[in-house]
């Protein structure tokens, strides 16, 4: 992907072949890791492909992305390349993390990546740090967070959201609202009616958008980002959109019907900009086809990279703990 | 060289290394217009502009994590706590995203932030305000440590830790802020390494090894039982990770006997730490068992009596070192 200039779109027809990437490659780690070749926990993307596709075309490649576990797709989305990806659920040093992160902590300095980070909100406060420091430097970046419907009843959450209005810091709030954090539905966990009248009280501006349809997103967080770069401040996007898996590899998700599900997986994201770039005569049926199988071959070809790549040798095991490699 | 207090060391430090590196900035609650809650950072505001001395809402985890992002991108936050009991409640940030973040990024990311503020039991504050976090912290790989007790130590270490490329947490003496030290002029530049402890008074029948608030407390029981014709070495920690082993044990191989007082608690306190390493290290030099004096292992009453009886003093220091003199 190439710098975007102000009003610039991405190419859809990347875009599509980027969210085919994020779904190939998660159904290929599923498979992986119930092949017992990947440790720990591991969450899946799948069904949610608009929500960073979309935002990731409306920003340059140097603004700030952020997000929480569920983040293989982010990195993918800021140009981290599938063999790192795999390679880091391998727990390979040729991992995005060198293999010391795992699937939760995907990191990716050089294209703006910060995270892949695991503790329920926490990283929230990290990113309003992020905006704090491009208004400090006098820069035009945009910090895009994301968090799941989860973090939203965490106090770290609220402190961060408090300060960005505050300090009017260049950040958008990004809730990628699946309805479920892990077992729990967002009925069942937050008080207001509608994730978004969060915002509301901190006097940050928030709004709804369809999270399975890549265009409405895109387009929404064009131009919040506009907005932003015109005159700092904070905002908060809710998106609705529905992973089709469990909360984890380890959850076969009991607490919600068959019914539910089919609904969504006809609302698929990627199959909708498929219709739409198709009906619009800028997709044949075999160009989507050949943009699938690339997708798998790439995905493919990062499980033989994974299997193939090396261990950060026993000897670094101190090499990470301290950049200066201070002894306790 | 000339006097002045631990608060005005404090105070040049952070003004100096903010002049010195436009990427420092100071962060906490009451830092800016009301000068610091215990005055550390007076007159910073008006030098330094708000840009760069923020003031905080009430929002520890908030603002510890907002300096822990603004580090990840190349800024080197100073982030007060107004005292370190609060900065429980930030806990996730200091210990789980600060000193994780190196390793979890594959060395991509390191967090050169320092988590400053004041430590340890004051005067009758009660349970919650009374934390003594040394050795929660330093437990924590990827964290540094330090416990400055002097004016002198106090700039020194801090000046250093905000230069340091790890997040280090800077301990400071509630109780010492208004004590008195000789420094160097402020145009004479100051840096005490970090993981370097200091003989502050040397003797050779007993190491007495403390840090913080201790040391005074140390240093006046030395002076006592010089009268009693002990002759005590006191070792100021100044770090506690890194710790000083060849400090403590080249001490210790002069003296033979040790007494370790702290101001943590006894259960996995840094005494217990330094003891272990000692006798795993240098156990044939030890003429009797090691003695340490901490608070009792019971939350702070307010009661003044009560609160005098959890603290070490010089009476349990003073047993102590007879107990391993067999005085």
């Amino acid at each position: 992907m190439t710098a975007m200039q102000p009003g610039e779109q991405r190419d859809e027809v990347e875009m599509l072949s980027l969210m085919l990437l994020i779904r190939r490659f998660e159904e290929r780690a599923s498979q992986q890791y119930q092949a017992q070749k990947i440790g720990g926990f591991c969450h899946l993307y799948i069904g949610q492909e608009a929500v960073v596709a979309g935002a990731v075309a409306a920003v340059r490649d140097d603004d700030y992305v952020i997000t929480a576990y569920r983040d293989h797709s982010h990195a993918l989305a800021r140009g981290t390349s599938a063999n790192a990806c795999m390679a880091e659920l391998f727990g390979k040093e040729t991992g995005c993390s060198r293999g010391l992160g795992g699937s939760m902590h995907f990191f990716n300095r050089q294209n703006h990546m910060y995270g892949g980070h695991a503790i329920v909100g926490a990283h929230v406060p990290l990113a309003v740090g992020m905006a704090f420091a491009t208004k400090y430097l006098g820069e035009d970046r945009v910090t895009l967070c994301f968090f799941g419907d989860g973090a939203i009843n965490q106090g770290s959450f609220h402190e961060a959201l408090n300060l960005a209005a505050l300090y009017r810091l260049p950040i958008v709030f990004i809730c990628e609202n699946n309805l479920f954090a892990m077992g729990t539905s967002v009925k069942r966990s937050t008080s207001v009616k509608q994730i978004v009248d969060r915002a509301e009280g901190y006097d940050i501006p928030g709004e709804i958008v369809d999270g399975m349809n890549f265009r409405e997103v895109r387009d929404k967080v064009a131009e919040i980002v506009d907005s932003i770069r015109k005159e700092p401040h904070p905002a908060f996007l809710e998106v609705r959109t529905y992973r089709y898996r469990g909360h984890s590899m380890s959850d076969p998700a009991s607490y919600r019907t068959k019914q539910e599900l089919e609904k969504y997986r006809l609302d698929d994201p990627i199959t909708r900009l498929r219709a739409q770039l198709t009906r619009e005569g800028k997709l044949t049926n075999e160009q989507f086809d050949l943009l699938d199988k690339q997708a798998k071959e790439t995905v493919l070809a990062s499980v033989k990279f994974a299997e193939s790549s090396p261990q950060l040798p026993i000897e670094k095991l101190h090499d990470y703990t301290y950049v200066d490699g201070a002894k306790p | 060289m000339r006097e002045i207090t631990y608060r005005q060391a404090l105070n040049e430090a952070l003004a100096e290394e903010l002049e010195r590196d436009p990427n420092v900035f100071l962060m906490g609650e009451e830092v800016a217009e009301y000068q610091g809650a215990y005055k550390v950072s007076q007159g910073l505001l008006e030098r330094f502009g708000p840009r760069r001395i923020i003031d905080t809402p009430i929002s520890e985890n908030g603002f510890a994590g907002l300096g822990v992002g603004a580090a990840m991108v190349g800024l080197r936050p100073i982030i007060e706590f107004m005292t370190f009991s609060f900065s429980l409640v930030a806990f996730d940030q200091v210990v789980n995203n600060a000193p994780n973040m190196f390793m979890m990024s594959g060395g991509q990311f390191n967090i050169p932030i320092t988590f400053r503020g004041p430590n340890g039991p004051a005067h009758q504050l009660g349970a919650t305000h009374s934390h003594a976090t040394e050795n929660f912290y330093a437990s924590v790989p990827g964290l540094k440590v330090c416990t400055p007790a002097t004016p002198r130590d106090a700039k020194g270490l801090l000046k250093t830790a905000v230069r340091d490329n790890n997040p280090v947490v800077v301990l400071e003496a509630e109780l010492l802020y208004s004590s008195r030290g000789m420094v160097e002029p402020p145009d004479e530049e100051l840096l005490i390494p970090l993981g370097k402890a200091q003989v502050k008074r040397e003797g050779s029948d007993v190491s007495i090894i403390c840090y913080a608030q201790t040391v005074p407390l140390a240093l006046k029981v030395a002076a006592q039982l010089e009268e009693e014709d002990i002759s005590a070495e006191i070792v100021d920690l100044r770090s506690i990770k890194p710790l000083d082993e060849k400090a403590i044990f080249d001490s210790v191989m002069k003296t033979h006997r040790v007494v370790i007082v702290e101001q943590d608690h006894p259960f996995c306190g840094v005494g217990a730490e330094v003891c272990y390493r000692i006798q795993k290290n240098i156990f044939d030099e030890l003429d009797a068992p090691i003695f340490r004096v901490s608070q009792e292992d019971v939350p702070m009453p307010y009661n003044e009596r009560l609160e005098k009886a959890v603290l070490p003093n010089a009476d349990k220091l003073i047993a102590a070192v007879k107990n391993v003199c067999y005085a």
